[in-house]
């Protein structure tokens, strides 16, 4: 019993940590501009597809993994620059209804460029299992877990130390005031698209080695990612983490416990609750206004 | 194309009433052509069966066509995508038989859409042949409906005739949440206590699920189990087969038919080492004996699928080339396309050799396999082997 515990424990802390990244690109864009970007899936696919690529022509491994992020940020920031900042005018509804536009367009892309088959990436270090107090794990696994304890130390350098990232943070809070302390907020759109869509990618590039990817592949994790990022409180960067991690292990439990069948119900039963029950999420902000 | 029409409709004058229907798809010239429609699933989930079975139509068409047609006559492709929706299927399958007026119908890819097509076909009395693979398109039979894959219930007896020649008698299930995965667990569910096997377990898992460690770890801490199957399709198979290496686990693990692909052992890797299949002939053309009746057909196939698309020949592609070669002989035998006669002779068809096996079909099976179809297969050092049968 114990020993399945844990492995249910570590099943649902990997697929929990992706989850939090996908819900991190989520939270950083809505930050930026109140607009839920519906293409971070598609980043997670383009990261990942584009690292099996770099691999298949005999890119070293750590340079394919670098070079996918600059793919996605790329793929990222012009779809900022082209079809979001083209639309200065449109509300939040109509952002929203541009980037499922673009999360088809680029699935449909990904179909030309590359192919509708499934790829897998070989490994980071290995496939040889790890035993961990009666679970055993791959080492593809420690590399998400730990790739993600680094990302958000990395991100709260950059939010708390950097001018950028102070600025994004500022506009977030209060965009209006930011623009008249003479905060860039168009640049901050910008770059927390290319900031999204780089996070999307490292998820992509991280889980390819253990579920594989397909061009595909983005439509189930952008709305998995989306369905922590409500659970933690859209907009919030802990709660995105607890939101996916949490998200993980409930999926993994009641797999294991409940029934498998129902592993994807439980993930969007927990959002329409939480929608409907505490909209501002576990960690989310009380939308108060001050007089 | 107006100035053809006149000349038809001056020559014909009798035929005045419909000609303008006709003229417009046909050059006058030659004689109608038969008209082979398809629906397949080219893109979407189900593409990786649509795809090679799309290639296999046009590449023997074309030939077919170039070694002067069938009676005399050319053949001509509708083919339309229907993306694996069944509701696609449906409009697509009307546009055949409405618009298009085809003779016959090879498709759908997925028994989903071919479900879809069945009502339709039966109304308008147009042969079909299938190539999806579950038991429920042929059984009940259907006047005119017939199917050239394997069954999944036929890969559930062969699965559990291998395991009783090895003894394994306490077998877990795992299956996906698709069509076809649900489809074959039932099957098997069904066909278990023929063989005296016992399904101690019974798990599922969801189709874009990405970690089975759960489902697997129940599996692990049931007492007994001697063998696992997964019913599966697409990449489910190949993360289960990962997850179990990944989990310890020993006792000896099955795949469907459903996986017989070089894909599977390349998404699985390492981890696929002992998994046994069974599957079709085709994938083991190189080193079937050459006593085998199947091999000149299946080397054929994949020589000439191989050349022309540069991409590894699968089963499916198989199907569809079974298919043509079904409904382009039943042709030949009813002498042309009167709908009446020509699903008369497909449901004659005997000792047609094809890439799934050799078809006798008959007014109870629309289908004509038999065990011997399928070909029981193990992973060894990345590729397959042929595992030697056991006395059924």
């Amino acid at each position: 019993m114990d020993s399945q515990w844990t492995q249910f424990l570590a099943g649902g802390l990997t697929a929990g940590s992706v989850y939090a990244l996908v819900a991190l690109g989520y939270s950083i864009i809505f930050n930026a501009s109140r607009v839920i970007n519906f293409a971070q899936g598609e980043f997670v696919m383009i990261g990942g597809m584009s690292a099996v690529s770099l691999v298949a022509t005999g890119v070293p491994m750590p340079i394919a993994v670098a070079g996918a992020v600059v793919i996605a940020s790329i793929v990222g920031l012009l779809l900022e620059k082209l079809a979001v900042e083209r639309a200065p005018r449109a509300d939040v509804v109509t952002l929203i209804i541009i980037t499922i536009g673009a999360s088809i367009f680029l699935r449909g892309l990904a179909q030309l460029v590359w192919d509708k088959a499934i790829h897998p990436l070989p490994p980071f270090s290995g496939d040889r299992p790890i035993a961990v107090l009666g679970a055993t794990i791959v080492p593809q696994s420690l590399w998400v877990l730990g790739a993600m304890v680094v990302i958000v130390a990395a991100l709260s350098w950059f939010f708390g130390r950097t001018l950028l990232g102070k600025a994004m943070l500022a506009t977030s809070h209060n965009r209006l005031a930011a623009q008249l302390v003479g905060i860039d907020v168009a640049k901050v759109l910008f770059a927390s698209f290319g900031l999204a869509a780089a996070l999307g990618a490292i998820a992509g590039v991280l889980i390819a080695p253990i579920t594989f990817t397909s061009y595909d592949v983005g439509v189930m994790l952008g709305l998995k990612g989306f369905a922590a990022a409500i659970l933690g409180g859209l907009g919030s960067f802990a709660g995105a983490i607890v939101g996916g991690l949490v998200l993980g292990l409930l999926e993994s439990l009641s797999a294991g416990y409940v029934s498998s069948a129902y592993k994807d119900v439980v993930a969007f039963l927990i959002m329409l609750v939480v929608l409907f029950f505490r909209p501002r999420g576990i960690l989310g902000a009380l939308q108060s206004v001050r007089v | 194309m107006a100035v053809i029409c006149k000349a038809r409709v001056s020559m014909l004058v009798a035929a005045i009433a419909f000609s303008g229907a006709i003229c417009a798809v046909v050059p006058a010239s030659a004689q109608e052509p038969i008209r082979i429609g398809a629906f397949l699933s080219v893109t979407g989930p189900a593409a990786f069966l649509g795809d090679p079975e799309q290639k296999t139509l046009e590449m023997y068409i074309e030939r077919i066509n170039a070694a002067g047609g069938v009676t005399g006559r050319k053949l001509q492709l509708v083919v339309y995508d229907d993306g694996g929706d069944a509701d696609k299927a449906r409009t697509f399958t009307k546009r055949l038989l409405e618009q298009d007026k085809v003779d016959i119908i090879v498709g759908g890819s997925t028994t989903g859409t071919t479900m879809a097509a069945v009502p339709l076909v039966e109304q308008a009395q147009v042969p079909l042949v299938s190539l999806a693979g579950a038991v429920v398109i042929v059984e009940p039979t259907k006047k005119w409906v017939f199917k050239t894959p394997h069954t999944d219930r036929m890969a559930c007896e062969k699965i559990f005739a291998d395991m009783r020649g090895r003894k394994l008698t306490k077998v877990a299930l795992i299956s996906g949440a698709g069509g076809f995965d649900k489809s074959m667990r039932g099957e098997c569910l069904k066909v278990a206590g023929k063989y005296g096997v016992d399904i101690v377990a019974d798990e599922s898992y969801g189709a874009a699920d990405t970690d089975m460690t759960a489902q697997l770890t129940k599996i692990k801490g049931t007492p007994s189990v001697q063998a696992v199957l997964n019913c599966g399709f697409g990449q489910g198979p190949a993360i289960v087969t990962k997850n179990y290496k990944q989990l310890g686990l020993t006792t000896p693990l099955y795949q469907s038919h459903g996986v017989a692909s070089k894909e599977f052992i390349k998404l699985a890797g390492d981890a696929a080492e002992g998994v046994r299949l069974p599957a079709a002939a085709l994938l083991v053309a190189d080193i079937l004996p050459e006593s085998d009746a199947q091999k000149p057909v299946v080397v054929a196939y994949k020589r000439d699928y191989e050349a022309k698309y540069k991409s590894d020949v699968s089963t499916f592609g198989g199907h569809a080339y079974d298919g043509l070669m079904l409904a382009v002989d039943a042709i030949k035998r009813a002498g042309g396309t009167d709908k009446a006669k020509l699903r008369d002779a497909l449901e004659s068809t005997r000792g047609y050799i094809g890439t799934a096996g050799v078809v006798n079909m008959s007014s109870a099976d629309h289908m004509g396999l038999d065990l011997t179809a399928f070909r029981m297969l193990e992973v060894r050092n990345g590729g397959w082997v042929l595992v030697k049968e056991t006395a059924m």
